[in-house]
Order: C-alpha cells, then structure tokens, then sequence
C-alpha cells in the first residue's frame, strides 16, 4: 500500500494479525519449501527494493544510491490468507530462518474474519487453554493404614462396563428365568471418540483403527474407538474388527445406508451404537463436514454427492420429545442388532443434563450416557459456538453422578465423559480426576490427532483450519497431496504409545490411592482442589 | 491395623478367651478399644435363646428413655446381666453409667409373625433407639437380637474386660468375635467399633477399604434402613455379606465373587463362569478395595474368614473338630487351641474362603476358582 492510498476497512498490517511470521533473510537459501507448503497461502515470495546510499571514500565522488531489488518472504495482511501459525514453514526450512511468532496483543484480524456475512468457522477446541480439570489433585494418599501399591508389578484390573447394568436384584431375578439383559462390554476406560471417516483423513483413520486392532489382539487392552458421523468403510463393517468399533448416529444419518445394508453381512457385533444429540464443541448444532473435505470416496461412503457441504440439522428429524427420542430411537437401533448391542445417547454438556439423566435412568434400555464438555473437539464448527456455547464437563458429570447415587442408580448408567480431557497434555490426571468423579470412562478426540498424527492445533487458535481439508499434517484432510504425508502405520505405533503410557499413568495415579481391584468410579474422597467453590459445587476437599 | 480373635467350639467359653487372644497379640498394637460379639450363647442366656437380647451403653437418663420406649413397645424384661463397675474406670476408658445386657420378652402382639416380620422390626428398634441417642449420646445401641450378646468400649482390651469383670460364668459363648482396636481411618467412636452387626450377620475386620465411598453411597441408596451409620469404613463388609445373603439370596460361597470377583480370563476358565460374569457386573458397585481380612459370623452361626484380592493383612485358621479359631496372627490360635494339628492350619490366600459350619466339623475351603456348591 502507498503511503496516502486509500485505506480500506479490512486493511490490516503485519501488526494486526494474530500470527506473524519472521523470516531471516541472512540464512534464508530461497529454497522456496515455505511458501509451497503452507497451507492458507500466507506467505509468499516477495520482491522488495531497497534504497543503497553509495558513499566513496575521499570527497570527490558525491555521495549516491542505487536502487536493487532483492527476494524474500512476504506475509499476507489480506484477511483471507491470514497466517494460523501452524509452523509448517518452520517445520520444511532446512535452515531454521523462518517461523510464525504470536501477536503480543489481542489481533484486529478476529473482527474481519466475517467476509461475506459469513461467521468464522473453524476446527479445534474452545479458544481457552485452562482448565478445572488440571487443579483437580489426588489427595488421599495410601501409606500406613493400607499399603500403597506398586504400581509396576501389581495387578490391576482398569476396566469399564459399557451397557445398561440392572440392580443385581432384577439381573439375577432374569438370570434364573433366561429373560433378555441388557447387553454390556467390559472394555478399557479410555475411549477414542467419535471422529468421522471424513472427517479425519483415510490415512489418519486406517492408522487409528489399526492401532486400536493392535491392543486388542496383541496387548490384550479392550479398546475401543467411535466412528463419529460419517459411517464406516465397507470392509471394516465386515471384519472382524467390528467389534472393537462403536457405531455413531448422527442426525444426518450419513452412512446408515450403507451399515444397514452391511449388517446381515457383519462377522461380529459392533461394540455399540452412540446416537449423537449433541457435541461439545458446538451444543445444539448439527454436525457440519464442509464442501472442500467431500471428495468421491467420502461422497460414497456418506451416500451424498461429492463437492457439497454436509450441515447436519441440530436435532433427528424424528424428535418431538426426549421420551421418544429415548423410547423409539434407543430401541430400533437395538432392534437392528437384535438386542445384543448397547446402545446408548451422546449430549452436549448442558445445565439440563439431568433431565435427560432422569429420563435414561426409566428406560432399561439406555447403555449409557455420554456428555461432551465445552471443551470438546470439532472438525468444523463456528467460532462462536466452540468458544461461548456448552458446559464444562467436571461439574456436569460430577452431578449427574450425585443424582445417579440419589436415586441408587450409580454405574448402572454409565457416564461417559469427554470434552477437553488431556487439553494441557496431562491425559491420565484428567481422566482419572472424572473418573473419581463418577466417570465410568472418558473419550478422547483431540488428544490423540495431537499425540498420534502431531496436530499442532491449540487453544490459543493455532493451526485450527480442519474445516477446511488442508490440514498441514495430513490429519484432516481429503486431498491425498496432503494425506500421503501421514503413515498409519506410524500413527497405529503412536496410538498403542499413548495407550499404555496412558495405563502406566493411571496406575501411577491409582496405587497410590491404594485402588487395584476395580476401577474407582466415584471415588471422590480422593480429590481435592484448591478452590473453595469448586470444592463445594464437585463435593471434593477444599485444599490449600 | 486390628487384631481380631474369633473361636466357635464346641462348649460355651468364657469372652476372656478372645480377651487373652488379643492380649498375646498386644505387641506392634496400640489397644485402643474392644469390640466383643458373643452368639450360641451358654451359662444364663443358654435357656432363653428365642429372646431378644438389647447390649448397649446408656447413661441414667438413657435407660428412662428405653424403659418407657421397650414399654410401649409391650417388652418386658425377661433376664439382664449387671454389670458391677468399680468406681473409677481405668485410664483411657470414659466412665458409663449403665452397661446393658437385657433380654427381652416378645410382646403379646408379635406372636405369629412371620420370621421376616420379626427380624424386620427388631432392626427397626435398634435403629430407632440408635437415633433417640444420636444427639446427646445418652444410648448407645450394639445389637437387639435373639441370642446375641455385643460388648463395645473404647481402652485397653484387658482393662476393660477386668473393669467390667467379664470372666463370670453367667457370661459364655460358643461363639466369640473380639476384636483389639480403635477406628484407625476415621474419628473415635463406639459405633465405628468392630464387630459389625446386623440382623444375625456380624463381621470385623482389619486393614482398610479404599473402595468405601463408592461403596457406602450404593449401599446407603438401596433403600434398606439398616444401612446406615459407616462411621467405619469396615461396616460396609457386613452390610455387603448381608445385602448378597438378605437381598440376592446368596451364600457365602458367593461373597469373595462379589468383593473381589475374579478377573475375566480366569472367568473364562470357571465351570459357572457365566453366571459369575453377569454377578460381576451387576455387583461390581460392591467390589472392595483392600487390603483386609474379614473374618465373621453368619445367621446359622458358621464362622468365615476371608481375604481381599491384595491378601496383604495376615489371617490363620487352625483347631480340630468340635473347636476352631480364626485370627489374625498364628500366636493368639496357639494360645487358643494349643493341642490342634497344626498341620492343619489354614492362612487363607486371595482366592480362599474358609467355613467351620455350626457342626464344628472341619473348616471348609473355597477358592474362587473352583465350582461352586450350588450352581444357580
């Protein structure tokens, strides 16, 4: 821009924007893998003149300059190709001279994300890096009265039920007279949650459920990971692997075609079926796989035409109430499977959770209750739902469990927590902490893209482009230029990594407590925090 | 950690035996209190087994307060023990006014109730009496049933039993659970005492369970009455055994598979592994966390020991028929039952449960992983 040109008002300068990159021109080689690989075309080559004054010595040549040109990097103001910091630039330069630096004030970019009339979508969590979780400590330590236990050579047994559990009255009552129980799953507590095949990239997927497969079948670890709202590919519905697979249902039914039509076929069960009411990332609506992520393959599999953008309504189109949604789609999804799958609902932590708790509690139907904290993931969504809507998950489950004990029906409805577990990296703690609270598991999404496949997504808006199939590591993307950069096999090592330094962790945390022979789902006289009032509303010790 | 003694023989003994027990294992103990638990009563009680018997501790004003409340009741008192105190208790034990040991007479009203009817209201009036002396701690209630004798009390076991001048002969049991300790886990209280009672089923145990909470909270919500109190986190094995005994019908033989249930692989491998798989799940609110040995008495007077998962507190069986006594160190059962086959001893590990059914036969051993005697 000229230094009296017009001004629009969406002109920003290098200062305004939220990321702005350095670049080192004395070791910068030119090479050209920066501006290639990023992602939202941020940077690009520039050709700058610079003045060069040119005194000789002595004083008879009068001083002069030259005008040269020279090459360099040339960041973008234009909102559009704004940088997101995601350091991919960093990541190619073979001589370190380049990488994106974090405004040291709030950005004037925010305010013009918004062209067309169009709000900023965006994938990611909740634009707040802290959290409750993390102040949660476990405070009743195991020394005298009863041993501490080692936590490297004792036994333990970790694992959850995922199913409707009876009152042992009627479960031996119907065990004597052959009735139907409920279906249920003994399986590991922490869950994959649900990422849909579209969602994440073919290579990202394949490594996830190869990962998975591997604890299962060599470590012998009952994992088990969600589909999210895309379907299943073809083959998977029909091998055996199928049953290390919770089939989600989602209000815009993608892929039930084809599941359908694949279950007289199916070698086994599924794990369970998740019906999808809400998500945490962004409560009360649908799920939204933008038009740049649907390629053929995903079009197939989703039973759409490719190249549109798929916004799933933010309720079934069947729901007039919750009694229905309970009575009617809890039970024709178990009537698929012929009763033998757990079926359960997934909610976006609300302030009205309890109502919909109350409700699952009367039908002897409902496996579970899964709730998603504000904290919650999202391949898409708007800013303004991830960053203002929804309720943190702590006091959410904490309650629902609290009501649970009420009524006596504690763990016979599992809770599943998810939303922001793991956020500041301290996965066990978290889990753990939710756990204690009256968590019968917890689900993770963005935790493992971060630890399995290296997203660089983070709360301080860095990276946060899964919306837009371009992501940098291949995670979310539908362009196989992109995707080829992440190796399953790769990504299945890191996802078996994360599972057992995750069991190691979690013994840590439970021998201590001297807790080995179950896992210690609403041990609450473990917790303790250092806030008064989160103390009193989670019904934990007030420490300081 | 608790010493506890239990013994059932043959022929009525005197509680000083299980006194004498926890005195040979006082070393590495504090003695901090006694719990006693007398059953299969001999001496005075020996002809008045159907009575209901009251033990507790009352103040003046308590003992006014139950004498008008048994009254309206329609109980009339059939036989009392008195106990004759000096006038200073020794150091460390409170001074009580009354010590109660009364046997009751049914009232007219109750004939031809049913067996459940009645056991249901003597429940309902020791919980009732419990609650009258909640707020001054003038009552103290231990248990009101037909042949049982609870004493309880906070000091040295030895000082208390002499201060209370237990070795009379009016006072002997066949069966007798004593236990040395004081709460360890939570405030000093009578009522977080061993042995725990409730409607026929009484256990003790030491060690702690780190699974209380969750535990207390799933039996506080059962809806049942008699489950409450948990001022000790051992209570809840006796409310447990009773639930899966009163509420599921279950033997014994079922109680390790509901505390400590075996893993799945060794489910697999188990001829009812079905059954213990659903059993498993639907009870796994009441899964323990010890370490602890439970060692306890059953409504048809059978004496148990078991050991959590861990197997981390110590426990022996030992004795010949007609005499067997369970405890917590080898040194209290030689005292107990010098001239038994030693051989014979049994420290059960963390799959066992060991029975000496009322016929004081032999002791019966059961491992998890073994059939169970009566497949459902």
């Amino acid at each position: 821009m000229a230094s009296i040109g017009t001004i629009a008002p969406s002109s920003l300068s290098r200062k305004d924007l939220l990321w702005q990159i350095v670049w080192d021109k004395e070791r910068c080689a030119f090479c050209g893998r920066c501006t290639a690989v990023c992602p939202v075309h941020a940077i690009e080559l520039g050709v700058f003149r610079k003045r060069l004054l040119q005194v000789a010595a002595g004083m008879e040549t009068q001083p002069s300059n030259v005008y040269q040109v020279f090459y360099g990097i040339r960041q973008k103001t234009d909102p559009a190709y704004s940088c997101i910091g995601c350091g991919t630039c960093t990541l190619v330069c073979p001589n370190d001279c380049i990488i994106p630096i974090r405004n040291d004030e709030i950005d004037k970019l925010r305010f013009h994300i918004n062209r067309g009339g169009q709000p900023r979508r965006r994938g990611g969590r909740r634009n707040v890096p802290e959290g409750i979780l993390d102040r949660i400590k476990f405070v009743r330590i195991s020394m005298l009265t009863d041993p501490a236990l080692d936590a490297g050579r004792h036994e333990f047994e970790l694992r959850t039920i995922l199913g409707r559990v009876l009152p042992p009255e009627e479960t031996l009552k119907l065990y004597k007279e052959e009735g139907w129980s409920p279906p249920v799953r003994e399986i590991y507590p922490l869950i994959i949650g649900s990422m849909s095949f579209g969602a994440l990239s073919p290579t990202m997927w394949e490594g996830l459920q190869m990962g998975v497969a591997y604890l299962n079948e060599e470590l012998g670890m009952p994992v088990r990971m969600c589909t999210g709202e895309g379907g299943c590919p073809p083959r998977l519905l029909r091998s055996r692997f199928m049953k290390y697979v919770i089939l989600q249902i989602a209000s815009g039914y993608f892929g039930w075609d084809e599941i359908i039509h694949a279950i007289p076929e199916m070698k086994e069960d599924p794990c369970a079926v998740e019906i999808k009411y809400g998500q945490g990332a962004k409560p009360g609506d649908g799920g939204l796989l933008m038009w740049y992520k649907v390629n053929k393959l995903i079009a197939a599999i989703r039973g759409v035409p490719p190249g549109v953008s798929l916004p799933s309504p933010p309720t079934h189109q069947t729901l007039y109430s919750i009694e229905e949604a309970v009575a009617k789609m809890i039970q024709s999804l178990y009537m698929a499977w012929g009763f033998r799958v757990p079926v359960y609902p997934k909610i976006s932590g609300t302030s009205t959770a309890l109502a919909v708790l109350n409700n699952l509690t009367r039908n002897p139907y409902a496996a579970g209750l899964a709730i998603d904290g504000e904290d919650g993931g999202t391949g898409a969504a708007y800013n303004v739902s991830m960053d203002h809507m929804g309720h943190p998950i702590a006091s959410n489950i904490r309650e629902c469990y609290l009501n649970l004990v009420k009524v006596g029906k504690q763990n016979e409805i599992p809770l599943f927590a998810a939303g922001g577990i793991g956020k500041r990296g301290n996965l066990a703690a978290n889990a753990a902490a939710l756990i204690m609270l009256g968590a019968s598991g917890v689900q993770i999404g963005k935790y493992i893209m971060q630890a399995a496949a290296g997203c660089v997504g983070s709360e301080t808006d860095r990276c946060n482009i899964c919306n837009i199939g371009l992501c940098p590591k291949g995670i979310t993307s539908q362009d196989p230029r992109i995707y080829r950069r992440l190796d399953p096999e790769k990504v299945a090592e890191r996802v078996v990594d994360v599972f057992l330094s995750f069991d190691t962790e979690l013994k840590k945390i439970v021998a201590p407590l001297g807790r080995s022979t179950s896992l210690p789902i609403g041990m609450s006289d473990a917790l303790g925090i250092d806030d008064y009032h989160a103390a009193e509303r989670l019904q934990i010790k007030y420490v300081v | 950690m608790c010493r506890l003694f239990a013994i059932t023989s043959d022929d009525p003994l005197s509680p000083m035996v299980a006194i004498k027990a926890l005195e040979i294992m006082k070393e590495g103990y504090d003695g901090s209190g006694v719990g006693l638990f007398l059953t299969d009563l001999g001496g005075s009680f020996e002809e008045i087994k159907e009575a209901p018997i009251l033990s507790g501790i009352f103040s003046h004003s308590g003992i006014k307060k139950l004498d008008q409340f048994m009254m309206e009741l329609g109980f009339m008192t059939k036989y009392k023990l008195s106990f004759k105190t000096s006038k200073n208790p020794p150091p460390g034990v409170p001074k009580r006014d009354v010590y109660l040991v009364r046997a009751y007479e049914y009232p007219e009203g109750w004939e031809g109730l049913s067996r459940e009817e009645i056991e249901h209201r003597l429940m309902t009036i020791r919980l009732t009496l419990r609650h009258m002396g909640e707020e001054t701690g003038d009552i103290v209630v231990f248990s009101f049933w037909p042949d049982v004798i609870m004493i309880k009390e906070v000091g040295d076991p030895m000082d208390v039993a002499e201060y209370l001048q237990l070795d009379r002969k009016e006072l002997c049991a066949r069966i007798i659970m004593a236990q040395g300790r004081q709460n360890t886990n939570y405030a000093i209280n009578l009522y977080a005492c061993h042995p725990f009672f409730i409607q026929g089923i009484a256990t003790m145990t030491n060690g702690e369970n780190t699974a209380f909470v969750p535990i207390k909270e799933f039996l506080m919500s059962r809806g049942f009455p008699g489950y409450i109190g948990y001022q000790s986190d051992s209570e809840v094995f006796t409310h447990i055994l009773h639930y899966i005994h009163k509420k599921l019908g279950l033997g014994i033989e079922y109680y390790k598979h509901v505390i400590t249930p075996l893993q799945d692989q060794d489910l697999e491998h188990h001829p009812q592994g079905s059954f213990l798989k659903v059993l498993k799940e639907t009870c796994r609110r009441l899964i323990i966390d010890g370490p602890n040995c439970v060692i306890g008495v059953l409504p048809d007077k059978s004496m148990f020991m078991v050991q959590d998962r861990k197997k981390l507190r110590p426990g022996i069986v030992g004795g010949s028929e007609g005499i067997f006594a369970f405890s917590s160190e080898a040194c209290a059962l030689e005292f107990a039952i010098p001239n038994r086959d030693k051989t014979k001893d049994f420290q059960p590990m963390h799959l066992d449960t060991v029975v000496v059914s009322p016929d004081r036969k032999e002791m019966k051993i059961w491992r998890q992983s073994e059939p169970l005697p009566l497949p459902l």
